[in-house]
């Protein structure tokens, strides 16, 4: 059954989908229900979670603590997107005997070099007194200290030991101190709480009734939001003495965070949760219908989109409407080729532009979002709509009935049909495909003059593409004019506030909180769409820092646990072309 | 049996204290008479696995319309020519979508296998097959079961325990060669035996990491200790497979370990997926040989099948909606080119298990492979009549070279008969309209 279609036609604001409230949006009246229940039930804030760490974020600690060299070897468990977003996927998987085995593979790897004879003057800051036998004294520090940082708070003694007694039994067994501190490393790499961060919370003293998320796991929560990798030295100092949980003491680790380089890591790691880039991975083109397309070309083109963005948003603290509408990119060489762009620099990245009559403007012109919303052998107007109607806007677009009939639509082959536009119009004529259609196909026929691999082309089978496109009524030509619209609209930039605030949180915000959300969305626009200044005002807010009772696992569960339309993969997602 | 002379004690005693390296053979009088046992009683193992095609097939060029023994070999299903007698065709199944909407390429496989459609496109309402049986069987094994998908992506793997836990396939030969056969691999046929002393270390970690849990157990609402849960399962299947790392393994002489294979270009496009799905196949046959493992689930292609040819512009799955049939052919030739490359690799499959000799018959002989897709006719989705196929004998447990026409059935009947063969102690199966405790008792021997 196709849902009428109005709804997508207004911005969605913020769709409660998980937790008690997710029936919300089915109708006015639900929405009155469903705030009841959420009164009722919470602090007006959501759970705390326990999020599997992303494999992103696995390399990244392991290079703060250990230093890039020491490598990581394996391939990771696939994250898993849920409302949209991999980060509120961490909230909901756990790890499968198959994860865990690359887990375990992983960790013995690293804890192997660390104590192997050229690095272990670097990490273990003690001599053993007798290194063919166990040193306690010795083998304690080493936990301590690693310990703390892998599993971002201070070991308590039950957690240091168990491991001293591996660590002792192993040396022992072994006759070699060093194998001790290996196991005893081993033990803190598979342990749950350095694979998923498992948040805590205490009551709140200020206010009865309240939970307030301990310094340790607000550390955690600010270091993964703004840096996508472990709390530092610092930021666990802080948190250990107590000073996070003061406004000022945070507000000071925030700054020093924000001013850090290091905050490009994290925008960009939450841009590339936004817009998918996970699946990059399984994008495969045809080399015969692409010969300019390769492997590198679309991970070279993944780093200039994520590059673009950082350098944007966190280097010139532009605005964030202004991704856009910007020609500002970075090349290398190998992507001028395939942009047609000069590039001078033989080696690496360059700042560049694309020059005014250049068709590309926009993270929206970019190859990697168009070869990623694409078929393997042609493009797709409908997928790349679909892409900006949820990813960038934040709207639903429903899933196309089981027994539609795309035969019109998508024949290659008729001789009347030349351009994805005419084949398009299939869609128009049936009623029950209009609905939908009429809100993605617009969109992405605008991005026609780009092929199934983000090149350009002026034809489409020997007929020049008409590029005019159209959403929410408004009418433009190519990825300029699309740009141009989602510069001015405001669910462009409302929309990046909510995914912010669900990624930065792991979940959605509860009903109380969407109120919040929604002035969020106001502070944005107010301080001139600065990132710095929505990261700053969501970090200082409730909704970051304190907490309700844990997330309970009732009876139909699996109804809950049912994901929302917005996730279905690019594979899904093609079910919807036609 | 105790007290006897075992063969285990042959050997032991034939080699006692010789330090030396010899690969056995097993000998016929080492087999019981009937070559489906070891002479001391144990029997060869039983596996079970699933391979998965997506895409379904043309029902009035895949059905055959002749039941029983006689059955032909339909221009779909005539690439299976040289399996037939190892396998049964179950057509006529379905599933019975109870109300719910027919999510399109995953209704289909899902009600297959967890037993019933669900509601939401992503909700798993209950285990995978594959889980029931290997929680069942796969105890014994290093490796609980393996997945592997030819086209690329670790997500396409139909084994799933809830929606929290989607086992992820291995997409490369040689990296499930590695796996296998790499680091932790015990030869059975190796005559000395060494325990790994580091293995034992390992293990005393692992274990104690698990005990630790419960400290965190006490703060977790119940939705995450519901998936803390799930990571434990995961924590103890790793110390069984260093258990059995630290036990001798019984020499097998159907175990040969094989070289290992070449590095693969790994995509989508067809003819690199029938080379990874062949090299996968052997990888799988020797790991079985060697007991690594007696659950698997192979997926030639995912629902919505991926699957392309080079120079087209559209894909296995696109054109199963867009292409127009052919008046003259009466289907769709360019989509049906991709049901016969599946029906292939499926009788490629099949051969592979049967050319290792296993006791005095082959490898396939004790095993049950179901072969299944998530549509029957894919342009509509079409989850009635689907496409099932069976292979290998279970260890003499169901009979083969059969058609059997469920007209319209659930297709939890055979998920049940499934279930039933793998020896589980299951009497009815399936969820809402179609449970069933009615097996396909003709399959059963």
């Amino acid at each position: 059954m196709l849902e009428p279609a109005s709804h997508l036609d207004r911005s969605r604001r913020i769709q409660p989908r998980a937790g008690s409230c997710r029936f919300a949006y089915l109708s006015l009246l639900g929405i009155f229900v469903a705030t009841l229940a959420c009164t009722e039930s919470g602090s007006g804030v959501g759970p705390i979670a326990m999020r599997r760490i992303t494999a992103d974020q696995y390399r990244q600690t392991i290079a703060d603590i250990f230093g890039s060299d020491i490598k990581v070897v394996g391939r990771f468990e696939p994250d898993a997107r849920r409302d949209g977003l991999l980060a509120v996927g961490t909230a909901w998987v756990s790890i499968t005997p198959t994860g865990f085995e690359q887990y375990e593979s992983i960790g013995r790897r690293i804890a192997e070099q660390v104590v192997s004879p050229e690095n272990r003057e670097r990490f273990v800051h003690c001599a053993p007194v007798d290194p063919a036998g166990p040193d306690s004294a010795c083998s304690e520090q080493f936990i301590r200290q690693y310990g703390r940082l892998l599993l971002r708070r201070r070991l308590e003694d039950e957690d240091v030991g168990w491991r001293l007694a591996q660590a002792d039994h192993a040396a022992q067994e072994m006759g070699d101190f060093y194998i001790g501190l290996r196991m005893a490393l081993y033990s803190i790499l598979v342990a749950p709480e350095f694979l998923f961060r498992i948040e805590r919370a205490v009551p709140d003293p200020a206010s009865p009734g309240r939970l307030r998320l301990t310094g340790d796991s607000i550390a955690t929560r600010l270091s993964f939001f703004l840096w996508n990798t472990t709390p530092d030295e610092e930021l666990l100092r802080a948190a250990e003495n107590g000073d996070l949980a003061s406004d000022d003491g945070l507000a000071q680790q925030l700054d020093r965070l924000l001013a850090s380089p290091r905050l490009e890591k994290g925008v960009e790691a939450f841009f590339s949760d936004v817009l998918g880039f996970d699946e990059l991975e399984d994008v495969s083109k045809d080399p015969t219908l692409f010969p300019r397309f390769s492997r590198q070309v679309l991970e070279d083109a993944r780093q200039q989109t994520l590059r673009t963005v950082s350098d944007h948003l966190v280097v010139r603290s532009g605005d964030f409407r202004e991704l856009f509408t910007t020609r500002r990119t970075f090349l290398n060489r190998r992507l001028g080729t395939v942009y047609r762009v000069p590039v001078r620099a033989r080696e690496g990245w360059e700042a560049t532009e694309f020059p005014p009559d250049s068709p590309r403007v926009g993270l929206q012109s970019h190859l990697s979002v168009l070869a990623l919303h694409s078929h393997p052998g042609r493009s797709s107007a409908t997928l790349r709509g679909i892409f900006v109607r949820e990813a960038l806007l934040c709207q639903e677009v429903p899933a196309a009935p089981a027994d539609v009939d795309f035969t019109v639509v998508q024949d290659v082959n008729n001789p009347d049909m030349k351009t994805a536009r005419e084949r398009l119009s299939a869609h128009s004529a049936d009623r029950s495909c209009a609905n939908c259609h009429k809100l993605v196909d617009p969109i992405g026929l605008a991005l026609e003059h780009f092929d199934g691999a983000g090149i350009w082309r002026p034809t489409e089978n020997g007929v020049p593409i008409d590029a005019r496109g159209s959403l929410s009524g408004q009418q433009f030509v190519g990825a300029e004019g699309l740009g141009r619209v989602l510069h001015d609209t405001g669910t462009a930039s409302a929309c990046a506030v909510q995914n912010l605030f669900r990624y930065a949180v792991g979940r959605d915000p509860e009903m109380a909180e969407r109120l919040f959300v929604r002035q969020l969305e106001d502070r944005f626009a107010a301080e001139g769409y600065r990132f710095s200044a929505l990261i700053r005002a969501l970090v200082m807010s409730e909704s970051f820092r304190a907490a309700s009772e844990p997330r309970r696992l009732e009876s139909g569960e699996a109804e809950r646990v049912a994901v929302a339309p917005r996730d279905r993969s690019r594979s899904e997602r093609r079910e919807q072309e036609g | 049996m105790r007290g006897q002379l075992t063969r285990r004690m042959f050997l032991r005693g034939s080699l006692g204290g010789v330090g030396m390296s010899l690969a056995l053979p097993v000998f016929d009088a080492f087999l019981n008479d009937a070559g489906t046992a070891w002479a001391d009683g144990a029997p060869l193992p039983l596996r079970f696995g699933t391979w998965f095609w997506g895409c379904g097939m043309n029902p009035e060029r895949w059905n055959p319309t002749t039941i029983g023994t006689d059955w032909e070999l339909t221009p779909e299903l005539a690439p299976l020519a040289n399996v037939r007698d190892s396998l049964n065709v179950l057509s006529g199944f379905g599933v019975d979508l109870d109300g719910h909407a027919n999510h399109p390429h995953i209704s289909g496989v899902m009600g297959t296998l967890t037993g019933g459609a669900p509601p939401k496109s992503k909700q798993v309402l209950a285990p995978t097959l594959d889980l029931l049986i290997s929680d069942a069987i796969g105890g014994s094994t290093r490796f609980r079961s393996l997945e592997m998908a030819a086209t690329g992506s670790p997500r396409h793997s139909y084994s799933l325990r809830d929606e929290s836990v989607r086992n992820p396939s291995e997409v490369s030969p040689l990296a499930l060669y590695l796996r296998v056969f790499g680091q932790g691999f015990r030869d059975p046929n190796d005559a000395e035996f060494e325990p790994d002393p580091e293995v034992l270390l390992r293990k005393s970690v692992i274990s104690a990491v698990g005990e630790d849990r419960k400290r965190l157990e006490r703060d977790l609402g119940s939705h995450d200790k519901h998936r803390l849960d799930a990571y434990l399962t995961s924590l103890r299947q790793l110390e069984h497979q260093l258990a059995v790392q630290l036990e001798e393994p019984p020499p097998l002489a159907a175990c040969v370990v094989p070289e290992a294979p070449h590095e693969t270009e790994i995509s989508a496009e067809i003819e690199d997926v029938v080379v990874n799905h062949e090299l996968m196949a052997e990888v799988l046959a020797l790991a079985l040989a060697c007991d690594q493992t007696r659950v698997f689930n192979v997926v030639f292609s995912y629902g919505a099948s991926n699957l392309h040819k080079s120079g087209n512009q559209t894909g296995h799955h696109q054109l199963t909606h867009e292409e127009f049939v052919d008046a003259e052919l009466g289907y769709q030739p360019q989509a049906t080119y991709f049901v016969d490359r599946s029906m292939e690799a499926w009788a490629s499959f099949v051969a592979r298990l049967a050319a290792v000799e296993e006791g005095s018959g082959s490898l396939l002989d004790n095993c049950l492979v179901m072969a299944h897709s998530e549509t029957s006719f894919a342009k509509n989705h079409d989850v009635t009549g689907l496409p099932i196929m069976t292979a290998g004998r279970a260890g003499g447990r169901i009979v083969t070279g059969r058609h059997i026409a469920g007209t319209g059935d659930p297709v939890t009947r055979i998920g049940l008969t499934m279930q039933q063969l793998m020896g589980l102690p299951v009497e009815r199966w399936g969820i809402g309209a179609m449970q069933t405790s009615d097996p396909v008792s003709e399959l059963f021997a």
